[in-house]
């Protein structure tokens, strides 16, 4: 396994497509001009025009084919294997989603194509909108957001919207230490401040410090529940009575929704704006880093803010886009957002169904649980302890502390052993309060087999740095396309392009 | 209906007893409080067999009128260009189509490069040295651009050409005011940017200045001209005495700031108009969508982001850059990730963590298929069919130019009569025949305005057939009094 003699797949070195072809090789061929020659200079004067064409390749298409095929064999996928990446939540993706939204109806369909001729798109709009007001327990949806940060934004946005509606500049948004990135960047944009929260010892908020820290500047706290460290927070409806208390609005992140769909809603929570990663629980692929889509649900007190335009059905049964909203924020984006992954979930929530969902989030939790389980059977906890909690919901975080201290491997070192077995690592150093962390969400469309397989893997890799020594995991991966890259030398001498 | 997951009973039975737990509900129960849980079942329908979800996308499909259905010449922000059948092949591979963000570089190389091949494209279009891996879409991007100026320099007011798309301007408006930037619009005159307002409407407190190339109506704007006023009035005095320096010499600078100059450009004219960063643009930003995306009813496709070197470490987004392997094999990594919302948090310089991949994919895909001679080929070929039409067009009776400048895949006309009727009967006849521009814009000047896209699935027998469409059309609509008036 640990062996340096180049295999097959690392004996490719990498070539860019404009590094290929030759000079008069081309793909595309031009339709025919078919109306009258006229000159161009009349058509488009020499001081707008392009005097050095760019320098695109010029390849043939099985050459294009050829090269982007190759590429795509340097990729980990998940049709290929198991992606316990904690956070989001790669389940299976159906085919059929793919079907369905390549229809020319759908994949064709104009976005200013005059309502009356998209009532098929609109009402799968208004659709798939009546099922995540359902899902989240909150009256209204926008589909708008084109990812789940884009919804944060907006979420932040329509607090500042709500507040100053009401005569109030409200400066802090508060955040936990364990919230994702996006939560504290998005505030920031949003024109507001971050004040940070404290985690408890259970793994949730830090009562005593929301008390402390909310008053009457606060504009929103914003919290993902379950949180990142894969526990539900048992102190929501004090929480939320605290926030409420003071006048602030609650922000649910609903990066980890795929624990709770069915089971508990976030309105019932006492959230006032929730965010959907479609592409995490409604199983949007998510293409290599997107696309993705971030709707956003409210309640009344927040409706009138929502991002123009909403789908709606009218008296007569047909649906429409509202332009209207007097105190809309506004849009966020061209157009009505992201329709093909629209199309793609609402197929989704089709084939599932209310009982169909139940059982995804319940099934996510017992698998989350049983790896968590396995994992501690084979004697790992010692070296990668539970962070926090004894049973978790959808995800569970490691700590890899004692590994590091014990058996002198880091978190990375065993993430980059995992590359080896075939496995996608989790999600490593993140939530950051957690030593050396390691989050891991397996997600309901994984076999037990596989869930065994995973944990037999980091089993093994303990064993054998506790056998042979850190050297093995500390130079891990051997068998990738490439091995550990040099981070440093990207980032301080940025090639950012192909030189041509 | 229990889908695409694999626990039999038996499964479950031995799952539990290795948890300690006595059932799922168990689970659930010692971790969520009874007063937060549902208690019920999700009011939504039963789950369905595959063949009947299909039957129902597909019945819904069918009561959308597509391109497919209809000769479209809608445009204003997404055309109908022909998406070759290789990009079709290539978005459906599961290595492309299923992995998430390329965390783990070594297992994802093949995404990695085809972002680095991306940024490469997207850099030789624009003639501008650095891009990012994408960001959502063409209207958001403008704003992002917008938030880069906004860190980069610090002052108050964003400066905007009127013919940037109407939904670019909303979104811009939407978030600027999140970050308390004032939005100064200027408007056109002849179908552009009325350059005397645009040099007066800059200044030192100026943070960025914005224009479209071309711009909403189809108009291609003189971008070293605005750049270079943009330039010349914010900081005055910084050496930069450029174009009509004199003009506003005698203006204090307040802030004293160098407006950043961002441009919303169409990539696909990019073959033969000259690229933003030969015109003094800074940021390049645009939609994406004409580069081997479906049109999707708006999305998803991407949006592009590129810029001047000095930006660099203010982008927002992805960046792959190049670098080598223990072994010094060549390789791909995200690059400058400490500008990013997963290491920086409030300090980072975008929010942004799921962009575009797949779609940006198609975009790279588009442009080596199209070439480096086809994107010239191509850019005559709609440059000519444009010219045409809009010829063939305003020789009708009640059928006029609404502006007389350069035009490369899109048009602005002005009907004598009302639009919506209009199209109503050019859509009687199987013809869409644009974009009503007054719908779409709000503007009492856009009255009696309609938008015509030409792409290359656009022949001149199907502009012929527009035309008579658009005659008879018109020729039986009685004049719309007030946009006669208008025209006059």
């Amino acid at each position: 396994m640990t062996q340096v003699t180049e295999l097959p797949l690392q004996r490719e070195r990498a070539q860019t497509i404009f590094e290929k072809g030759a000079p008069g090789r081309r793909a595309f061929v031009c339709p025919q001009l078919d109306v009258p020659a006229v000159d161009g200079e009349q058509l488009l004067p020499k001081r707008l025009r392009r005097a050095q064409p760019p320098r695109l390749p010029e390849v043939s298409e099985p050459e294009i084919v050829r090269h982007y095929v190759g590429l795509s064999k340097r990729n980990f996928d998940l049709d290929s294997g198991f992606y316990p990446l904690g956070s989001c939540t790669m389940k299976h993706n159906p085919r059929l989603h793919e079907r369905v939204a390549a229809l020319p109806g759908h994949a064709r369909l104009h976005p200013l194509q005059d309502p009356e001729r998209a009532q098929g798109a609109l009402e799968l709009m208004w659709s798939l909108q009546r099922a995540l007001a359902e899902i989240s327990g909150l009256p209204h949806v926008s589909l708008q957001p084109s990812a789940g940060s884009h919804g944060e934004l907006a979420g932040v946005l329509l607090t500042r919207a709500y507040h100053e509606s009401r005569g109030e500049r409200r400066p802090k948004v508060l955040t936990p230490d364990t919230s994702h990135g996006t939560n504290p960047a998005t505030v920031t944009m949003a024109g507001l401040e971050v004040v940070k929260l404290a985690t408890n010892s259970d793994g949730g908020v830090d009562l005593d410090d929301l008390r402390a820290k909310a008053d009457s500047d606060v504009a929103c706290l914003m919290l993902t529940n379950p949180n990142t460290l894969g526990l539900f927070d048992r102190n929501i409806e004090e929480i939320a009575a605290i926030v409420h208390g003071v006048g602030a609005t609650l922000y649910y992140d609903g990066a980890n929704l795929n624990a709770v769909m069915g089971i508990s809603r976030p309105g019932d929570m006492g959230f006032d704006i929730v965010h959907f990663n479609l592409h995490k629980s409604f199983t949007q692929p998510h293409g290599g880093g997107g696309p993705g889509a971030g709707p956003i649900a409210v309640s009344e007190r927040i409706t009138p803010f929502l991002p123009r335009p909403l789908v709606v059905r009218r008296a007569d049964g047909a649906f429409d886009l509202d332009h209207g909203g007097e105190r809309s924020i506004g849009r966020l984006r061209g157009f009505q957002g992201n329709y093909g992954c629209f199309v793609r979930a609402y197929a989704y929530i089709c084939s599932l169904g209310a009982d169909g969902l139940k059982d995804a989030s319940e099934t996510a939790v017992l698998n989350a649980n049983y790896l968590l389980a396995r994992l501690r059977e084979h004697g790992v906890a010692e070296y990668l302890p539970l962070a926090y909690g004894e049973l978790c919901l959808h995800e569970f975080v490691l700590s890899g502390g004692p590994m590091k201290r014990e058996l002198q491997i880091k978190t990375l070192d065993l993430a980059k052993r995992l590359l080896d077995f075939g496995f996608h690592p989790p999600t490593v150093y993140f939530p950051l309060l957690v030593e050396e962390a390691l989050m891991v969400e397996p997600t309901e469309t994984e076999t037990r087999e596989t869930l065994d397989a995973f944990a037999d893997a980091i089993a093994a890799i303990l064993r054998e740095a506790a056998a042979e020594g850190p050297e093995v995991a500390q130079n891990a991966p051997y068998t990738t396309p490439v091995r550990r890259l040099d981070e440093v030398q990207a980032a301080k001498r940025p090639v950012i392009r192909q030189a041509l | 209906v229990s889908r695409y997951t694999s626990v039999t009973p038996r499964d479950r039975e031995q799952m539990l007893a290795a948890i300690g737990v006595g059932s799922v509900q168990e689970i659930f129960d010692r971790q969520i409080p009874a007063a937060v849980r549902l208690g019920r079942a999700l009011d939504l329908p039963d789950g369905l067999g595959e063949q009947e979800v299909y039957a129902h996308l597909r019945a819904l499909a069918a009561r959308n009128t597509s391109a497919e259905d209809e000769l479209s010449f809608l445009g204003a922000g997404m055309y109908d260009h022909y998406v070759p059948a290789l990009i079709d092949m290539l978005m459906e591979r599961s290595e492309f189509l299923t992995p998430y963000t390329p965390y783990q570089p070594e297992i994802s190389q093949g995404g990695l490069q085809v972002m680095f091949e991306y940024q490469t494209a997207i850099s030789e279009l624009t003639a501008l040295p650095v891009s990012n891996a994408s960001v959502y879409e063409g209207p958001s991007a403008v704003a992002a651009a917008g938030y880069l100026a906004k860190l980069h320099n610090g002052a108050k007011r964003f400066v905007v050409s009127a013919g940037l798309h109407p939904h670019t301007l909303e979104t811009l408006r939407t978030q600027a005011h999140g970050y308390g930037m004032d939005v100064v619009e200027v408007g056109l005159r002849d179908g552009v940017t009325d350059h005397e307002a645009w040099a007066q409407a800059i200044d030192g407190e100026t943070s960025a200045a914005i224009f479209a190339q071309p711009n909403f109506y189809g108009a291609v704007e003189d971008a070293a001209a605005l750049s270079a006023a943009a330039k010349s009035n914010g900081a005055v005095g910084d050496g930069m005495a450029g174009n009509g320096a004199s003009a506003t010499a005698s203006k204090p600078p307040v802030g004293g700031a160098t407006p950043v100059v961002i441009a919303q450009v169409d990539p696909i004219a990019l073959g033969i108009l000259a690229p933003p960063g030969e015109c003094g643009v800074d940021v390049a930003v645009g939609e994406g969508q004409s580069l081997g995306n479906r049109l999707d009813f708006g999305g998803p496709s991407f949006g592009f982001f590129a810029a001047r070197e000095e930006y660099l470490r203010r982008m927002p987004g992805r960046i792959a850059g190049e670098t080598t392997d223990v072994d010094g094999r060549r390789g791909f990594v995200l690059t400058l990730q400490t500008r990013e919302q997963h290491i920086r948090r409030e300090k980072a310089t975008s929010n942004i963590c799921t962009a575009q991949a797949l779609n940006a994919l198609a975009g790279v895909v588009y442009l080596s298929w199209l070439g480096r001679r086809g994107i010239i080929e191509l850019g005559e070929l709609l440059l000519a069919r444009t010219h045409y039409a809009r010829e063939t067009l305003c020789a009708l009776d009640g059928v006029e130019a609404l502006h007389t400048q350069p035009v490369v895949r899109e048009f602005a006309v002005r009907l004598d009569g009302n639009v919506a009727a209009v199209r109503r009967r050019c859509a009687a006849r199987g013809v869409n025949p644009g974009v009503d521009l007054q719908q779409l814009t709000g503007r009492d000047d856009d009255r009696g305005g309609l938008l015509v896209a030409i792409t290359e699935q656009r022949s001149r027998a199907d502009i012929d057939r527009l035309a008579e469409a658009l005659r008879v059309a018109v020729a039986a609509e009685p004049a719309d009094p007030i946009s006669v008036a208008v025209s006059v």
